[in-house]
């Protein structure tokens, strides 16, 4: 009896407490319905987010304002929340592995978001990786489309498309090793597959007369045979993790990698980037534009903000300064390329006079 | 008469000889099954043995960080700051520079602007942050040269933890030559140093391997079961006494009985998105916190605590109801002072199970923008904030190979409150439980 009601005192008094405790968040709640934000929220594209981090982390240790929350939610999904409108709701960047598109600048513009200052940070490139201990791959743009895509012109000649009959590299190339094609790579509702797809694909597809023919009479077949990735197993989707895909190709020599080059600087002791169309991706010959296969990235800045949210054209500055984007910039460390000197100091001073964008 | 008990026990022989017979058989079936469980037990067991031990291995060293001794000067040039700084000023000063100086001290042959980049990232960019905490909180250092510990870059504190394999061909390798040499020699002067890594715990996210810590996620998590707690433990034990006790038992009650149920088979991602139209756009909370986590993540754990919370109602005797009745206690009185205490255990130990999912939930919280870059330790419910699981996810993403063992820390404590939160409900159970 006696342990029965202590049980029942002490059910009591829980209760009492998260009675107590409820109300009192509520209440909380209520109050702080938003009516002020200190903090920059910044989202968009997860290949940005690394660089935009650190630019963050800089500027929230060197400045007296907090430091932005950055969301990664894919440049698709980064575009559609900061187009929602203008206020302390919606967030106040949003990072970007593409140009915005017309649609999204039109849908932008709807909310009433019609002000964005677009700044092009730097590229990134992609590149085809293998073990260290495999063959050193080269490759050009239609070698890579040849063994990848779904459909392909019949190897033994005419016009006619057929399904991928390349088994080996070296069927593709005779230049190439006795391998199977094996590659892995993130899906396609990653933007590394959708730069990746345009660039070296398209490519390829490009180099092919037949194909390129149907570019002018018709786009949407050619787009479709271009960007179209064969489906049976010689393309192996790993998820959008690119550490996963390092370590798969450590562990089997015969399978070439799709990832960014800051995951190729970060593990040059277990991979080794194939040449594409005879450029090995270095630092250098992605700045220059010689390795085919990289792609800007952007970030957007909606100026009805600047002044409302503390903090932001401090953020653009240091983001835009010689220390974090230049060459020799902290940036750079982290494996971004960075823009030419004159681009960089053209933009930096428009982008410190906050002048917006047009889209043609 | 005789002939007729004949034949019986003829046929009662005919049935014993065939239960003799397949006796051998039905044995042999029950032995093996039981080993197949045997093995299934087994082969689990050794599976979690694995995974724990290689996430063991992998996480330990993220508990220890190593340290570089150096000899700072703090002039007020290379700060780059006047006589009488404002905090401004000191914020914004040039620590890099006086800790590069410093570094360029200890190696004067190093003259080549290559070689003084490689040697400038010996110490992690966290040290000019320590650097400037120490200058703020004591201004007076500027113009001394102070003796300090300051954490070492993720290139060479992997090479101290024998990560980085020389056998590799130089040109492959992210540490050069040049740098095992000043760093061998730098340990043999004793400048360099391990210890226990309390920044693991007690600095929110970061870029740099070395400066990442857990506080910020493990607030956040915190912060979010606290709000699940207060809020789906009254409303779950409240619709469960209903249910059980008082509802009428008609249609309406089972349309909502299935519900409950069905609700708790529901996957997670519809509550996030649920969450996200309602507490974020209609109800105009802010995104990314913790609040928000926990209204969304209160949802979810709502059907296992009713659901727990009935079973338990449901296994305390008549007896004690028909007793209490017979006492003149009125129904009210029946569930409060004897049927809800003598359930609680049972309560508790669903409760906490459900908490224990919440705290393992990443998929509802990504819609509404607790899978962030946060830095800035949360404080309140409104700050942004992330969570431990997001924390790992985010940190395995990472390219910097620092990031792997911070990756499998990470996970161990999040293990470790699993494994203490159902330790509790364990003991919980032992404790208060009745047997009829």
């Amino acid at each position: 009896m006696t342990r029965i009601s202590a049980i029942s005192k002490t059910a009591k008094k829980t209760a009492t407490i998260a009675a107590q405790v409820t109300a009192l968040l509520l209440a909380s709640s209520m109050a702080s319905a938003q009516t002020a934000r200190d903090q920059i929220s910044i989202v968009g594209s997860s290949t940005v987010y690394p660089f935009a981090t650190v630019v963050a982390e800089k500027f929230g240790q060197t400045s007296k304002h907090k430091t932005p929350k950055i969301e990664s939610t894919g440049s698709g999904g980064g575009m559609k929340l900061f187009c929602n409108g203008v206020g302390v709701e919606h967030p106040d960047i949003t990072n970007s592995s593409r140009r915005i598109k017309k649609g999204e600048f039109e849908s932008c513009a709807e909310n009433g978001v019609t002000e964005i200052i677009e700044v092009l940070i730097g590229y990134d490139g992609i590149t085809l990786s293998n073990s260290i201990d495999a063959e050193l791959f080269e490759l050009t743009r239609k070698d890579i489309f040849l063994a990848l895509a779904k459909e392909v012109p019949d190897p033994d000649g005419g016009d006619e498309l057929i399904e991928n009959p390349y088994v080996q590299w070296f069927d593709v190339n005779p230049d190439l090793p006795e391998i199977d094609i094996e590659v892995i790579g993130p899906p396609p509702t990653s933007g590394t597959r959708d730069a990746f797809v345009e660039l070296a694909m398209e490519g390829g597809c490009k180099s092919i007369e037949s194909i390129a023919a149907l570019k002018e009479s018709d786009s949407q077949t050619f787009k479709e045979v271009c960007h179209t990735i064969r489906e049976d197993g010689a393309f192996i989707e790993a998820g959008e993790n690119d550490n996963l895909i390092v370590q798969k190709l450590e562990a089997n020599p015969d399978a070439l990698g799709i990832f960014g080059f800051s995951f190729l600087e970060q593990n040059s002791d277990l991979v080794q980037p194939s040449y594409i169309d005879g450029f090995e991706p270095t630092f250098e010959s992605i700045a220059d534009g010689s390795y085919p296969v990289s792609r800007p990235l952007y970030f957007y800045v909606k100026k009805a903000h600047v002044g409302v949210i503390p903090g932001i054209d401090e953020f653009l500055a240091e983001f835009t300064s010689e220390g974090a984007w230049g060459e020799e910039g902290y940036l750079a460390d982290k494996g971004m390329i960075p823009l030419g000197d004159d681009i960089r100091e053209e933009s930096a001073a428009s982008i410190a006079a906050l002048e917006t964008m047009t889209m043609d | 008469m005789n002939n007729e008990s004949q034949d019986t026990s003829a046929t009662v022989s005919d049935t014993t000889e065939k239960v003799r017979k397949s006796l051998g058989k039905r044995y042999a079936r029950e032995k093996r099954f039981k080993l197949f469980g045997v093995i299934a037990i087994v082969a689990s067991l050794s599976f979690l043995a694995v995974l724990i031990i290689s996430i063991t291995i992998r996480g330990l060293p993220a508990f220890k960080q190593t340290f570089l001794n150096l000899d700072v000067t703090l002039d007020a040039d290379t700060l780059g700051v006047d006589e009488n700084p404002d905090e401004d000023a000191l914020r914004k000063a040039n620590y890099n520079g006086s800790i590069k100086n410093s570094l360029l001290a200890l190696f004067p042959d190093v003259k080549k602007r290559k070689d003084k980049k490689a040697l400038y990232k010996f110490v992690s960019t966290g040290g000019q942050y320590d650097l400037q905490a120490m200058v703020m909180a004591d201004p007076s250092l500027i113009g001394q040269t102070i003796n300090v510990w300051l954490p070492v870059g993720d290139d060479a504190s992997g090479y101290l933890r024998g990560h980085i394999d020389t056998s590799v061909p130089e040109k492959k390798r992210r540490f050069k030559d040049n740098q095992i040499t000043w760093i061998e020699e730098l340990k043999a002067d004793n400048k360099v140093q391990t210890k226990f890594n309390h920044t693991f715990f007690s600095r929110g996210d970061s870029r740099e391997p070395e400066m990442a810590g857990i506080k910020g996620s493990l607030f956040g998590s915190i912060l979010t079961l606290m709000v699940t707690l207060a809020l789906s433990f009254p409303i779950a034990v409240a619709t469960a006494i209903y249910l059980e006790e008082f509802a009428p038992k008609n249609r309406w009650t089972d349309i909502i009985e299935v519900n409950i149920n069905n609700l708790a088979a529901v996957p997670s991602i519809v509550f996030g998105l649920l969450g996200l139209a309602i507490f974020i756009n209609f109800f105009n909370l802010p995104r990314s916190a913790p609040i928000v986590g926990g209204l969304v993540l209160s949802l979810m754990t709502l059907p296992t605590i009713i659901i727990s919370a009935r079973a338990a109602l449901k296994s305390v005797p008549p007896s004690i109801r028909d007793a209490a009745l017979g006492l003149g206690a009125s129904n009210l009185q029946v569930v409060f002072h004897h049927v809800l205490p003598l359930a609680m255990p049972g309560i508790l130990t669903g409760t906490i199970i459900g908490m224990a999912q919440a705290l393992g939930e990443t998929a509802p919280l990504l819609m509404i923008g607790m899978v962030a870059f946060i830095v800035d330790v949360p404080t309140s419910l409104t700050d942004p904030a992330t969570v431990l699981p997001v924390q790992i996810f985010q940190w395995a993403d990472l390219p910097e190979k620092g990031f792997v063992e911070k990756t499998s820390a990470a996970i161990m404590v999040l293990l470790g409150f699993l494994i203490a939160m159902n330790a509790i409900a364990v003991l919980l159970r032992r404790k208060f439980e009745q047997k009829w």
